[in-house]
């Protein structure tokens, strides 16, 4: 099931997880207004090492990265990304990245 | 002689082991099987065993019994695999080279993935049931309980048998009902997930469940640390939630070797094709069961299904011909509701469990989603079904493709 939303006068379609069905649609603006939903009011300079990564990750690898290996590679501990994402890093952070939801969640 | 190398003699290993050893010409081809333990263990008997249900004789028989003669058997513990050279290092300094590699070296729990586990309290408070020594120090433990807070608690995903975990409180209210202390014991179930199972719809209806049985439900719970003073596990967000006993199912990974052998992702497992079971690194290397990181179910009958689909792909492969057989993520889990009933359910990559019946449309006798009593007893016969015709490597009346007929949308 998809649904629509529009974000800054752009129409997006959405899976029924909530991810964005068309990754060319997601930019910085998207981004901010996808963390919101969230409940993540403004994104840091943080967010953004972590969500930059995320992108690069997707875009080598064809999946969106597991905690352990976000842990290990995007420069930012277990305990920050649960502080700047909370309750699910790689769910949360992947969302906002304009990332299909990673394939490791099951 | 073109040469077969099986690492791993547990359920997935041993399976096709047997189903290639019955197909492949024995003028043609040399099997040799490489596992570390003389033991074969029914791991889904493990759950019963803190219950005193089963016992440690009850899940074990020798790994020798289940190996056909012709097979050159390893008893070694695995080094590393070479995959580049076609071969496999032993710790014994054996080399074993192959024209085909089957990979089935399975998952184990590492609670030392997680601070405090593994300190003062383990095995004395805090337990696991997917070994058999912690499922027995945790039967002695229960045997003499007076009561309090029980925290059953996954760590992360993926984990083997994701329904155990639910299994074990639905037990555990069970038994203490039938101790005459369930009134004093405080059922507490911790997940990292949204909910209490991976499929929505399940999930739901297995949330009910625990609310009906008075088991207290905590999602989005991601493990950080254990408190072994406070007797608390915490968050990384720094919840607490304290416990008397705690029974944890820890960080489970694929075995070192993997990781050795620079073949595994971030958990050890195996990066493999998720229809047709090859290694997706390497063209003469397959892996079953455990030991892939496919996002299917890790249990028993995920391996059995997988082993139908492996056995024709490694057919096609050897004879030079495209790989026609495709897995669907196929996994039929029953489900120990307590109180001698069960629930039943069966799913795959795409479809998510739906009630109905099964395996005959319309007549069962298992019912898919509900909780009765021939689930259970469909359960209790599964043992016997796996020592005497899965693990032989026999057909069983289920088909390896999930099928719709006989479930409700």
């Amino acid at each position: 099931m998809t649904t629509t939303t529009v974000i800054d006068s752009q129409t997006l379609q959405r899976d029924a997880d909530g991810h964005l069905e068309n990754m060319a649609e997601w930019n910085d603006q998207v981004a901010q207004a996808l963390a919101l939903e969230e409940g993540i009011p403004a994104l840091t300079e943080r967010h953004w090492l972590v969500i930059n990564y995320m992108r690069k990750e997707f875009k080598e690898k064809g999946d969106a990265p597991s905690i352990r290996k976000m842990t290990k590679e995007s420069g930012v501990d277990t305990k920050e990304l649960y502080a700047l994402f909370p309750k699910g890093p790689a769910k949360k952070a992947a969302k906002i990245a304009g990332l299909p939801k990673p394939k490791g969640c099951i | 002689m073109k040469k077969l190398v099986i690492l791993g003699a547990g359920t997935a290993g041993t399976m096709m082991l047997n189903k290639l050893h019955n197909v492949l010409d024995k003028s043609e081809w040399q099997i040799t099987i490489v596992d570390q333990h003389e033991t074969h263990y029914y791991q889904p008997g493990f759950l019963f065993i803190p219950f005193d249900i089963y016992t440690r004789k009850d899940v074990i028989k020798p790994k020798r019994d289940f190996f056909p003669p012709g097979v050159s058997v390893v008893s070694a513990e695995i080094d590393r695999i070479e995959p580049g050279q076609n071969r496999v290092l032993l710790k014994n300094n054996v080399v074993l080279t192959y024209d085909y590699l089957i990979v089935a070296t399975g998952a184990k729990i590492n609670p030392e993935q997680t601070e405090g586990m593994k300190d003062g309290l383990w095995h004395k408070n805090i337990f696991d049931f997917y070994t058999i020594e912690g499922a027995c120090a945790l039967r002695r433990f229960f045997k003499h309980w007076e009561g309090g807070k029980l925290v059953v608690n996954i760590t992360e995903m993926p984990i083997k048998c994701p329904v155990a975990p639910l299994e074990f409180v639905f037990l555990a209210d069970s038994y203490f009902t039938e101790q005459g202390i369930r009134d004093k014991v405080d059922i507490h179930f911790v997940t990292p997930l949204p909910g209490a199972f991976t499929k929505p719809k399940a999930s739901a209806i297995l949330g009910d469940f625990l609310a009906k049985k008075n088991i207290r439900l905590t999602t989005e719970f991601s493990i950080a640390r254990v408190d072994n003073e406070k007797k608390a596990i915490v968050s990384w967000d720094e919840i607490e939630i304290p416990f008397d006993v705690l029974v944890t199912i820890p960080t489970n990974m694929g075995d070192e070797a993997i990781g050795r052998s620079g073949m595994g992702d971030e958990l050890n497992f195996i990066p493999t094709d998720k229809h047709t079971l090859r290694a997706q690194n390497y063209d003469n290397v397959f892996v079953i069961g455990d030991a892939t990181d496919l996002p299917s179910s890790k249990a028993g009958s995920v391996a059995h299904f997988q082993a139908d689909i492996l056995m024709e792909n490694f057919l096609s492969a050897v004879e030079g011909r495209n790989m026609t057989a495709s897995f669907d993520g196929h996994a039929n889990c029953f489900i120990e509701s307590g109180f001698g009933k069960g629930i039943l359910i069966d799913f795959n990559y795409d479809t998510e469990p739906l009630p109905g019946k099964f395996p005959l449309p319309g007549v069962g006798p298992f019912s898919l989603l509900e909780e009765t009593k021939m689930n259970h007893y469909g359960k209790v016969m599964f043992r016997w079904m796996y020592w005497n015709f899965l693990l032989k490597g026999l057909e069983l009346p289920v088909e390896s493709n999930m099928t719709m007929a006989g479930k409700r949308m």
